[in-house]
C-alpha cells in the first residue's frame, strides 16, 4: 500500500448527499478479478451518457459534459470534496479501488459510511471528516477559484487551504500509523500469531461446536 | 457496573486483544465467501505465499453472477453465457480447490444466496462472529451472532489470520412494541425504521432489534430486519437468542448435535442484553402504526406508507435535502405530490437476500393465488434464495401458483437485486422489488426501483399499480 504523509492536490466536487458505492462503481465492473483498472469507470453512470461495459475502451465514449469531473478545471484532481454519508451501501472495495485508480488520494466529507471509510485506509486513500460548515466553506472556495488546491498533512492531522487557513481533523491512531507508513495489516497481525493461537485454544475449549463442522 | 448489551457480550467473547490505540483484534468464527469480492483476496494470499489460517472456518458459494434461467443454469459453470461472469465463478471454484475450502457448486441443492445459505445450513450459529465480503452479512445477526460486511482486504485478512482489526461500535436499541397489523411484514418494519432514522442513522452503531414485534417474528422475519441494518447505516444488526432461534437452528446440517447441542444451548441462552444494559441510543416504534411501505426515490430513506403522497421540493428548506429530492423525483420520473398508488411497475422482482426465504414466497403466493399478473407488467420474476428454498416451495406447490399467475419461477441466486447476471431493468422501467437498495442504476442502467415486501410486490403485480395489501381479499397472516 502507498504511504500517505503530506499530499497537495486540486480539489473536485461530488456535490450530493448519500453517494452510494453503486454510484461510485456500478456492478458490471465488479466482475473483474483484478484490483486495478477501475479508474476509467469511476462514477460511470454520471460521467458518460451511455451504459458502460466491463473491458471496454472508455476513450471513445460520449461524456456527460454536465458532470464536474469532466470539466477542464478539475482535470488532475486528487482530492474529492463530498457531502454527508459518502460511500453508503454495498461493501465493495472496488469503490476505493476506483477512486484511487482515478487519482484520488483524499476524500473530505462531513460523514462517511462505516464500511467504505474502513476500506479507504486499506488502499492508501485518506477519508477526512470535517464539520458541515467547514465542508461548505471548502465547496464555496473551490467553486469560486479555478485550480483550487488543498494540502493535506496526515502527520499533523490538518487540512491547509490556499489562504493559509488550517482545519485540524481527527483520525484514529492505528489507522493513521498504518497509512503514514504504508503498512500491510496482515503482516502486522501475524506478528501477534501467538496471541491468536492462545485465544483460539481457549475458545475451542469453551465452544467446541464452532470448530471442525465444515470440512 | 451496568450490564452488558448483546453486542458487548459478543465483542468481549471474541476479543483477542485490546490495544492502547483503541483498535482491537477480534477473532472470526465464520467467513462466508462468494465470487465477487474474493478473487483479489485469494490473489493476495498467493502473492504473499500465505495459507488460510483455519480452513474449516470458511464456506464458499457462488451467487451474485449465476444465471437464474433453467436452460442456461443446467449446463453448470461452463454454460454461463457472459464470459466475464463465467470467469469469476470459475475463479471461485479454482481458488477454493487450490486453498482447500468447502464450496457449494452452482447446481448443488445447497447453493443459493450466501445469506440464505449460511443460516439454512447451520453454518452460521448463535454466538459466532460472521464476516463476508458483502454488506448484507448483517442478516446473520438474526441468530444472535455478531455479523457484518467487510471489504476485500479484510476478506484476505480474515483468511490469513482468522481475525480482524476492529474498533468497538456504539450500542443502539431499536425497539418495536405492540403488534403488527395483518398484511404488514418485517420488510415494512425495516423500511419504517429507515424512514425514521435515515440511511445514516445507524452509522457508528451496532443495532439490536427488540420489542414484542421482534420477539413475535419468525427467524425469516428477523433475517429480513437484520439484513437491512446496513440500509440504516449500521454494519450490524442483531436479535437476542430465544426459543424461536433455537428451534430454527436445531437439526440444521452444520449445527451441533446431541450432547454438543445441549452445551451450545446453555451458552446461547446467555445471548441477550442484560436487563440493566445501557444503550447509547434508543429508537422506538409502535407496531400498530406501521403500514405497508413503498420507496419512491433513490435512497431507502425515501420511503412512504402505501397511502402516502410524494414530497414537494418547494416545501423543503434544507438545500442538500431539497437537491436530493429534486434529483430523485427526476431520476424516478415521478411528480411531486402524486400518490404512491399511482405508480405502475413495469416489472416485479421477488427475491434477494432480504426476501427470498420460504416464508416470503408463501406470503407472495398467498396474494397471487387464483389471480393473473396485470397485462401492463412486462415480467414478474420469482427467484428463490437457495436450492433448498426452491425444493421446499415446490413441495408446497408454490411454483405452480406463481406460474399459473403468469410469473417466472427461476433458479436461486442474487438475480435482479443487483443485476450482475442477465436479470435486469431497462432504462426508465419501474420495478416493484423485494430487494434492499433503490439506488440509481442498481437493478439496471436507468432502472427505477421501488422497495416493498413480498406481499406488496405480489399485489402490485396483479393490480398493475401499488395497492394496500391490507385490503387484499384473503390477505392476512
Amino acid at each position: 500500500m502507498k504511504a500517505f504523509t503530506v499530499h497537495e492536490g486540486i480539489a473536485a466536487p461530488m456535490d450530493r448527499a448519500n453517494v452510494d458505492t453503486d454510484l461510485i462503481i456500478p456492478k458490471q465492473f465488479l466482475k473483474s478479478i483484478k484490483r486495478s483498472g477501475f479508474g476509467p469507470n469511476l462514477f460511470d453512470e454520471l460521467r458518460y451518457l451511455d451504459e458502460g461495459q466491463p473491458g471496454q475502451d472508455c476513450s471513445g465514449r460520449p461524456l456527460n459534459q454536465d458532470f464536474p469531473l469532466n470539466f477542464p478545471r478539475y482535470q488532475g484532481a486528487s482530492i474529492l470534496l463530498a457531502r454527508e454519508n459518502f460511500g453508503c451501501g454495498s461493501s465493495r472495495e472496488h469503490a476505493p479501488w476506483a477512486l484511487e485508480d482515478y487519482g484520488f488520494r483524499c476524500i473530505i466529507a462531513p460523514s462517511f459510511a462505516d464500511i467504505f471509510y474502513n476500506n479507504c485506509f486499506k488502499n492508501g486513500v485518506l477519508p477526512i471528516v470535517l464539520s458541515e460548515e467547514q465542508v461548505e466553506q471548502l465547496f464555496a472556495e473551490m467553486y469560486a477559484q479555478e485550480g483550487y488546491a488543498l494540502t493535506v498533512d496526515l502527520q499533523e492531522q490538518k487540512v491547509l487551504t490556499p489562504s493559509g487557513e488550517v482545519m485540524p481533523f481527527q483520525v484514529d491512531a492505528f489507522r493513521r500509523q498504518c497509512l503514514l507508513q504504508g503498512l500491510d495489516d496482515i503482516g502486522l497481525t501475524l506478528q501477534r500469531a501467538d496471541a491468536i493461537r492462545a485465544y483460539e485454544e481457549k475458545w475451542r475449549q469453551q465452544s467446541p461446536w464452532l470448530f471442525g463442522a465444515i470440512k | 457496573m451496568a450490564g452488558q448489551t448483546l453486542y458487548d457480550k459478543l465483542w468481549h467473547s471474541h476479543l483477542v486483544e485490546q490495544r492502547e490505540d483503541g483498535s482491537a483484534l477480534i477473532y472470526i468464527d465464520r467467513q462466508l465467501i462468494h465470487e465477487v469480492t474474493s478473487p483479489q483476496a485469494f490473489e493476495g494470499l498467493r502473492l504473499a505465499g500465505r495459507a488460510p489460517w483455519r480452513r474449516d472456518a470458511n464456506l464458499a458459494v457462488p451467487d451474485h453472477n449465476v444465471p437464474t434461467e433453467r436452460r442456461e443454469r443446467a449446463g453448470g459453470v461452463a454454460a454461463i453465457e457472459d464470459p466475464v461472469s463465467r470467469l469469476q465463478v470459475q475463479t471461485l471454484d479454482e481458488n477454493c480447490d487450490e486453498f482447500e475450502l468447502v464450496k457449494f457448486d452452482i447446481n448443488d441443492v445447497r447453493q443459493g444466496i450466501v445469506h440464505v445459505v449460511g443460516p439454512e445450513q447451520g453454518a452460521t450459529l448463535p454466538g459466532m462472529t460472521v464476516v463476508c465480503g458483502d454488506s448484507h452479512t448483517s442478516t446473520h445477526g438474526a441468530l444472535g451472532a455478531l455479523a457484518h460486511g467487510i471489504g476485500t482486504s479484510e476478506v484476505e485478512h480474515a483468511l490469513a489470520t482468522q481475525t480482524l482489526i476492529q474498533q468497538k461500535m456504539k450500542n443502539m436499541l431499536v425497539r418495536v412494541d405492540g403488534k403488527l397489523q395483518a398484511g404488514v411484514s418485517a420488510k415494512d418494519v425495516a423500511l419504517a425504521i429507515i424512514g425514521k432514522i435515515g440511511t445514516a442513522g445507524g452509522t457508528g452503531y451496532a443495532i439490536e432489534f427488540g420489542g414484542q414485534v421482534v420477539r413475535d417474528m419468525s427467524m425469516e422475519g428477523r433475517m429480513t430486519l437484520c439484513n437491512m441494518s446496513i440500509e440504516a447505516g449500521a454494519r450490524m444488526g442483531m436479535v437476542a437468542v430465544d426459543d424461536t432461534t433455537l428451534e430454527y437452528v436445531q437439526g440444521r446440517p452444520y449445527a451441533p448435535q446431541g450432547e454438543m447441542w445441549e452445551r451450545a444451548v446453555s451458552a446461547w441462552r446467555n445471548l441477550h442484553s442484560d436487563d440493566d444494559a445501557q444503550f447509547d441510543a434508543v429508537v422506538t416504534l409502535q407496531g400498530e402504526d406501521i403500514k405497508p411501505q413503498v420507496t419512491w426515490g433513490t435512497s431507502p430513506e425515501m420511503v412512504l406508507p402505501v397511502d402516502g403522497v410524494l414530497p414537494d421540493p418547494a416545501e423543503i428548506e434544507d438545500a442538500t435535502q431539497k437537491a436530493a429530492v429534486t434529483r430523485a423525483l427526476e431520476y424516478m420520473g415521478l411528480e411531486a405530490g402524486s400518490s404512491i398508488s399511482a405508480i405502475r411497475p413495469d416489472r416485479v422482482f421477488i427475491g434477494s437476500c432480504t426476501n427470498s426465504r420460504i416464508e416470503d414466497l408463501r406470503a407472495a403466493a398467498e396474494v397471487v393465488r387464483g389471480h393473473r399478473v396485470a397485462s401492463s407488467i412486462k415480467q414478474a420474476l420469482v427467484v428463490p434464495g437457495s436450492g433448498e428454498v426452491k425444493k421446499q416451495a415446490e413441495s408446497e406447490g408454490l411454483d405452480k401458483v406463481f406460474i399459473e399467475a403468469g410469473m417466472e419461477w427461476r433458479e436461486p441466486g442474487c438475480s435482479m437485486c443487483l443485476a450482475m447476471n442477465a436479470d435486469k431493468l431497462g432504462a426508465g422501467e419501474h420495478c416493484a422489488s423485494t430487494s434492499n437498495r433503490n439506488f440509481e442504476g442498481r437493478q439496471g442502467f436507468g432502472g427505477r426501483t421501488h422497495l416493498v415486501s413480498p406481499a406488496m410486490a405480489a399485489a402490485a403485480a396483479v393490480a398493475g399499480h401499488f395497492v394496500d395489501v391490507r385490503n387484499w381479499e384473503g390477505a392476512g397472516q
